[in-house]
């Protein structure tokens, strides 16, 4: 049994949420192949070589796959995958939006953002914005699947010598083409890869008073997001969204500050290990899966904590 | 240019669904169902096309019951100016479901496809992405801005860490996200007119699909409950807790 396991990575690197993929291909069992497909991407095949667990890396190497493009991609993945038993990617933007493609290239169902694996046909995954959670079994020739990063626990990124091989993929399709991308720049850690994520909701009241988020954030090594209600108000940009229809994150520690607690934003943060509210509505919601709440008026208790901690 | 738009009938985004005591699935007897939230973004962004004098016909499609009849006319009266029912009693996966629209598609010839990028009962975000590999189409998925340039559609999606723009081959997939548009609401005489306006229900035999499906639900069950844990009193209370207690920071 060989499983395929498409890498997240920027060419440059290996993205984290690569780990907790590999993580779930080992529940599985089986053969873990990798995908590296990029463009200059050696550097990032090097790094999944080293990773717990994997076996071999196929290299994809070819300007075709520079951006990840899913008309040149999906081919790729369909036709080194239709041998194998599982497909697995990471829920990341890129694995939503290739995965689908592949199995429907293989014509087999997919199964999306599983949160565990029962055994290597029965897996576990949330439906409804995560208010039930559906055991699924599939029959399918080849499993094809997305992972939600935070229900797997992340192999270690070193401590494996894996074959490093080189395939080769089809020309570009000719159907699609990358104009360009703005990702924000930021030296804090990655929403979704940090160990504490500090939130901000409708409470903190403009763009602005997010600055006192991002002075905690630094000291604490924290990622910064922010709930739906904020990022509806304009106050700063989706990519910070936490939340169903935003990223799910489950650091070590949450602090939802001035977030009322919407079902969801709960859908997106309520696996965190330790959460912390601050809101000086006592009835809010937020604290009825808070860990420690504090009620409070925000501008008040966040400069003080960060002097505190 | 013609633009195909494909609705789902879904439980209201407002309703808090109830996980049934057999563990069959969930709770769906007497609660509200509407448009699927992704699914009235779709629709409000083919009529702006259609407004701008880019689109010239909005069909509308729903793959699901009878009652999915409902969601067409709500679409009609926003803006489609038909709609098409593949009536199936079944619930469909998605691999069925972009395959019933991939047979709507070769009928239609739209040059553009507008879909949600997920629903928010099952929560797959597959479907786009699987009707744009069966029709060999070009996709763009989580779509905030779409504008039709010529032969190619260029659209700005959002991506992990910000945006990212591609430009498409016509005809092409889009799938949208919430920042997309605002919806807008439906008048009451536009509500009338939809009354009128012509719906055709089609079977997937007639389409010539087969939707079997090689996926099994055995069992929904509601999530682990997180119970509320202690009100602190102080910032400095807090502090001491996530160093002592929680030993996070």
């Amino acid at each position: 049994m060989t499983i395929l396991v498409i890498a997240e990575h920027t060419n440059a690197a290996l993205a984290p949420a690569t780990l907790n993929t590999v993580a779930a291909a080992q529940k599985i069992g089986g053969d873990i192949h990798v995908l590296v497909a990029g463009a200059a991407c050696g550097a990032a095949a090097e790094a999944a070589a080293k990773v717990a667990g994997v076996a071999k890396v196929l290299v994809a190497d070819n300007a075709a796959y520079a951006h990840q493009l899913p008309e040149n991609v999906a081919p790729l993945v369909a036709e080194l995958g239709k041998g194998c038993s599982h497909i697995l990617a990471a829920a990341t933007s890129n694995g939503k939006n290739i995965l689908p493609r592949v199995a429907a290239l293989l014509d087999v169902d997919q199964i999306s953002e599983i949160i565990s694996v029962e055994s290597a046909d029965t897996f576990k995954r949330p439906i409804y914005a995560g208010n039930a959670i559906a055991t699924v079994q599939s029959s399918a020739a080849v499993k094809v699947i997305t992972v939600r990063a935070t229900g797997f626990d992340a192999v270690a990124a070193e401590g494996g010598s894996a074959a490093v091989e080189a395939v080769s993929g089809s020309a570009d399709a000719g159907k699609s083409s990358f104009i360009g991308e703005e990702l924000a720049k930021s030296d804090r850690p990655e929403l979704t890869a940090a160990k504490i994520v500090i939130s901000g909701g409708r409470g903190m009241q403009n763009g602005d008073n997010f600055k006192l988020l991002y002075t905690l954030a630094d000291k604490l090594g924290a990622a910064v997001g922010a709930s739906r209600a904020a990022v509806d108000a304009g106050f700063v940009p989706n990519d910070m969204q936490v939340g169903q229809t935003g990223k799910i994150v489950a650091p070590q520690l949450y602090v939802a500050v001035g977030i009322s607690g919407a079902i969801q934003h709960l859908a997106g943060m309520k696996d965190s290990k330790v959460i912390v509210a601050i809101n000086k509505d006592e009835e809010a919601p937020i604290f009825q899966v808070a860990d420690y709440g504090l009620v409070a008026d925000l501008f008040d208790a966040v400069p003080e904590l960060e002097t505190l901690v | 240019m013609k633009v195909l738009v494909a609705v789902k009938r879904v439980v209201d985004y407002n309703v808090k669904v109830r996980v049934k005591a057999d563990n069959s699935g969930v709770d769906l007897a007497n609660v509200k169902m509407s448009m699927n939230p992704f699914c009235e973004i779709a629709v409000e962004e083919a009529v702006r096309l259609k407004e701008k004098g880019v689109a010239t016909e909005i069909v509308v499609v729903s793959i699901g019951p009878a009652t999915a009849q409902e969601q067409l006319r709500t679409a009609l009266a926003l803006g489609a100016d038909r709609a098409i029912l593949v009536e199936s009693a079944d619930e469909l996966n998605s691999l069925a479901v972009a395959k019933l629209l991939k047979a709507v598609v070769d009928k239609e010839q739209p040059q553009l496809v507008i879909l949600g990028k997920q629903s928010i009962d099952s929560d797959n975000n597959q479907t786009g992405q699987m009707l744009a590999a069966l029709s060999g189409y070009a996709q763009g998925t989580f779509a905030s801005k779409v504008e039709v340039a010529g032969d190619k559609v260029n659209v700005t999606r959002e991506v992990d860490g910000g945006l990212q723009t591609v430009a498409l081959n016509l005809p092409a997939i889009v799938t949208t996200d919430l920042r997309l548009n605002e919806p807008r609401y439906a008048s009451l005489p536009n509500i009338m007119k939809a009354k009128k306006k012509p719906l055709e229900v089609v079977t997937p035999d007639a389409l010539g699909v087969a939707t079997a499906s090689t996926l099994k639900t055995l069992k929904v069950e509601a999530p682990a409950a997180r119970s509320a844990g202690i009100k602190v009193k102080s910032v400095a209370e807090l502090v001491e807790k996530l160093k002592n207690e929680a030993k996070v920071i």
